[in-house]
C-alpha cells in the first residue's frame, strides 16, 4: 500500500474493560481500503466489543482507534455518517413499514427526503423485497429481514460496512443470497469488516482473517496462508485410534491433536499422510480429507465450550 | 461522562428521533386522538353531574367556583402530566429495551444525547397535542376563559418537558419494566392527589402545603386554572421559573443514567 493512502480502520493497543472484566486487551490491526477483514474467535473472545469500539458505539478504554484517518474519540459523528453497520440482533423497527424502516433510516443521516425515498427504493430493489415495501416487518422471514437490514446499512453509501455475525440463523439458501450481495458490494470496492462463527462464510468473503481469543489477536492472515501454516494441506482423522497410530505418529513428529475418541494428524502434502498413515492404520472409520479453516481455529482456540 | 457535558452531544438531529414517533403515532392517530376526547367527558359527568351536588361550592382566591369549575383546569393538568410521562417510561422502555430502536439509532450519526433529547420532546409533543384536544372540549362548556386559556398549549410543552424527563431518569433506572408500578406509587399518585387538584392546598396543614409546592405538578395545576379562570398574577411567574428550573436540573441527569444504562 501507498505511503499517503490511508487505512480504513486503524487500531493500536485498543483496549476495552468493563464491569472490571477485560473485553479487548490491547489489540492492534488495520483495514485497507477495498479489503474485507474477519473476526473470527468463539463466544466471548472480545469481537463485538471491538466493532462496537469502531462504530462509536461503545467508547474505548485505552489505546488509539482511526477510522478513515480520523480519532474515533473526537471525530465519531462524522466516521458514523459514513459507516454502514448490520448489528447482530435484527433490530428494525416493528412500528414501521419496510419502506419506512429504510426512509426513516435514511433521515438520521439528514439525507434529503426524497433522496431518502429513491435510495430506498433502489435498495429494496438490491435485496428484492420491492414487492413487500408497504407490509410489516414483523411478517417478513428470517431470511428477508436480515436482508432489510443489510440494506438499511447501506442506506448511506458508507465507505465501510461493519457486519456482526451477518447470517447466524439464516437457512443455507437465504445465507447464499446475503453472500452474493456483499460479494457483489465487495465487487464495487466496498470495505468490509465482518465478525462470523462460520469458516466458510470466512473464506469466502474475507481476504484476511483475524481469529482472537480472550481480547487478544492469536494469528492473522490470508485463509490459505493460514490453513498451510497452522493445520497444513491433507488431514487424516482416525476413529477409536490404536496405540501403534499414535506411536507412529509421536515418532514421526507429525503434527496431531488427540480427542477422545479420535486422533487428527495433520501434514504437508509431500508428508503423504493418505498414503502411509490413512492406508496403514485405518481400522474403523478413517477420513481423509483437506485441512479446513475450522482445523485452525479450532487448533488455536481449543474445544473446550464457551458460554 | 456527566450529564452536564452531555448536552454538548445534542444537535439538531433530535427532531429525526421525535418524527420518527411523530410518523409512528400518525399510523394510528384517531385512537391517539380519542382518549384525550372523550376522558374529559368521562371526568366531567363523575365529578360535575356526580360529585358537584355533594361539595358544593369551593373558594379560590378569594372567589367561590363551582367544583367542576375548579377541578376541570386540574384534569388539563393530569392530562399533560401523563402524556409525556408514560410516553418516556413504558412506551420509551419499549423502544429501547424489547425493540432495541435506540441500538440500531446509534449505527447511525445520532449521539445517545440526541436520541433521549428526541424522546424527551416527543413525550413533551404529545402532551401538547392532548391538552390542545382536551382544551377544546372543556371549553365547549365555557369552563375555558380566552384568550388567557390558549397560554395553557406553550405550559403543556414545558409541563411535558418537566415529566417526560422525570419518566425518562426511571427508564434509565428501573431494571424491568414491570418495576414503573413503585415510581408511579411514590411520585405520581402522591401528585395526582395532594397538588392542589382535587381539593385546594390551602385545605391541608401548613408542612403538607409547603411540601405540596415542592411537587412540580402543583405548579402546573396552579398555572392551568389561572389561565382557564383569565387571571394573570405574579405568582404564576414563579410557577413558571420553578418548572424550568425543575427541568433544567433533571435533565442532564436523564442523559446520565441512560449513558450509564446503553453504553459500557
Amino acid at each position: 500500500m501507498a505511503e499517503n493512502q490511508t487505512y480504513i480502520i486503524e487500531a493500536a493497543g485498543l483496549r476495552k474493560k468493563f464491569n472490571g472484566h477485560v473485553a479487548v486487551d490491547g489489540i492492534s490491526f488495520h483495514l485497507a481500503p477495498g479489503e474485507c477483514v474477519g473476526l473470527l474467535g468463539p463466544n466471548g473472545a472480545g469481537k463485538t466489543s471491538t466493532i462496537r469500539m469502531i462504530y462509536g458505539f461503545s467508547p474505548m478504554t485505552s489505546g488509539s482507534l482511526k477510522v478513515f484517518g480520523l480519532e474515533i474519540n473526537f471525530w465519531w459523528r462524522q466516521i458514523k455518517a459514513r459507516i454502514g453497520v448490520c448489528q447482530q440482533e435484527n433490530n428494525l423497527d416493528p412500528d414501521l413499514s419496510v419502506l419506512q424502516n429504510l426512509e426513516l433510516f435514511a433521515r438520521y443521516f439528514n439525507i434529503a427526503r426524497k433522496d431518502a425515498r429513491d435510495r430506498a427504493l433502489q435498495l429494496l430493489n438490491f435485496i428484492a423485497l420491492e414487492s413487500r415495501k408497504d407490509d410489516k416487518v414483523t411478517s417478513l422471514s428470517g431470511g428477508m429481514m436480515r436482508r432489510l437490514v443489510l440494506a438499511r446499512a447501506l442506506i448511506n453509501n458508507p465507505e465501510l460496512l461493519i457486519l456482526d455475525e451477518p447470517t447466524t440463523g439464516l437457512d443455507p439458501q437465504a445465507r447464499h443470497q446475503v453472500w452474493e450481495r456483499l460479494e457483489l458490494l465487495r465487487a464495487n470496492g466496498l470495505s468490509v469488516l465482518l465478525t462470523t462463527h462460520y469458516m466458510d462464510e470466512a473464506s469466502r468473503l474475507c481476504d484476511r482473517l483475524i481469529i482472537m481469543d480472550h481480547g487478544k489477536i492469536l494469528v492473522e492472515g490470508k485463509p490459505a496462508d493460514l490453513i498451510r501454516s497452522h493445520a497444513g494441506d491433507h488431514v487424516v482423522e482416525i476413529v477409536n485410534p490404536g496405540q501403534e497410530v499414535k506411536d507412529f505418529v509421536e515418532e514421526h513428529d507429525y503434527l496431531h491433536d488427540v480427542l477422545d475418541h479420535r486422533i487428527i494428524i495433520y501434514g504437508k502434502e509431500a508428508d503423504r499422510l493418505f498414503d502411509i498413515i490413512g492406508d496403514r492404520f485405518c481400522v474403523e472409520t478413517c477420513i481423509k480429507r483437506l485441512a479446513t479453516l475450522e482445523d485452525v481455529f479450532l487448533r488455536l482456540t481449543g474445544r473446550e465450550l464457551r458460554e | 461522562m456527566t450529564g452536564a457535558l452531555q448536552v454538548a452531544n445534542i444537535s439538531w438531529r433530535f427532531m429525526r428521533v421525535w418524527n420518527r414517533n411523530l410518523v409512528v403515532y400518525r399510523k394510528i392517530w384517531l385512537v391517539n386522538f380519542l382518549v384525550p376526547l372523550f376522558e374529559p367527558l368521562l371526568y366531567l359527568a363523575a365529578f360535575g353531574v356526580g360529585l358537584s351536588a355533594l361539595i358544593g361550592k369551593v373558594s379560590h382566591n378569594g372567589t367561590e367556583l363551582s367544583y367542576i369549575e375548579f377541578i376541570a383546569p386540574a384534569l388539563l393538568a393530569i392530562t399533560i402530566m401523563y402524556n409525556a410521562f408514560f410516553e418516556n417510561t413504558y412506551a420509551s422502555f419499549v423502544r429501547m429495551y424489547y425493540q432495541k430502536t435506540f441500538d440500531a439509532m446509534m449505527a447511525t450519526p445520532l449521539s445517545l444525547e440526541d436520541i433521549i433529547a428526541g424522546e424527551i420532546v416527543w413525550g413533551a409533543t404529545k402532551s401538547v397535542i392532548a391538552a390542545a384536544i382536551m382544551l377544546a372540549v372543556i371549553s365547549f362548556f365555557g369552563l375555558v376563559h380566552f384568550p388567557h386559556g390558549l397560554l395553557i398549549l406553550p405550559i403543556s410543552f414545558l409541563g411535558g418537558l418537566v415529566f417526560g424527563t422525570v419518566g425518562m431518569v426511571f427508564t434509565g433506572l428501573v431494571p424491568s419494566i414491570d418495576m414503573f408500578n413503585l415510581p408511579i406509587f411514590l411520585f405520581i399518585t402522591p401528585m395526582f392527589l395532594f397538588s392542589g387538584t382535587f381539593f385546594p392546598i390551602s385545605t391541608l396543614p401548613e408542612w403538607a402545603q409547603t411540601l405540596s409546592l415542592a411537587l412540580p405538578l402543583t405548579h402546573l395545576v396552579n398555572l392551568c386554572r389561572s389561565f382557564c379562570l383569565g387571571e394573570m398574577t405574579a405568582d404564576l411567574l414563579w410557577s413558571i421559573v420553578y418548572m424550568t428550573v425543575f427541568f433544567i436540573l433533571l435533565f442532564p441527569v436523564a442523559l446520565m443514567v441512560m449513558r450509564r444504562k446503553l453504553i459500557n
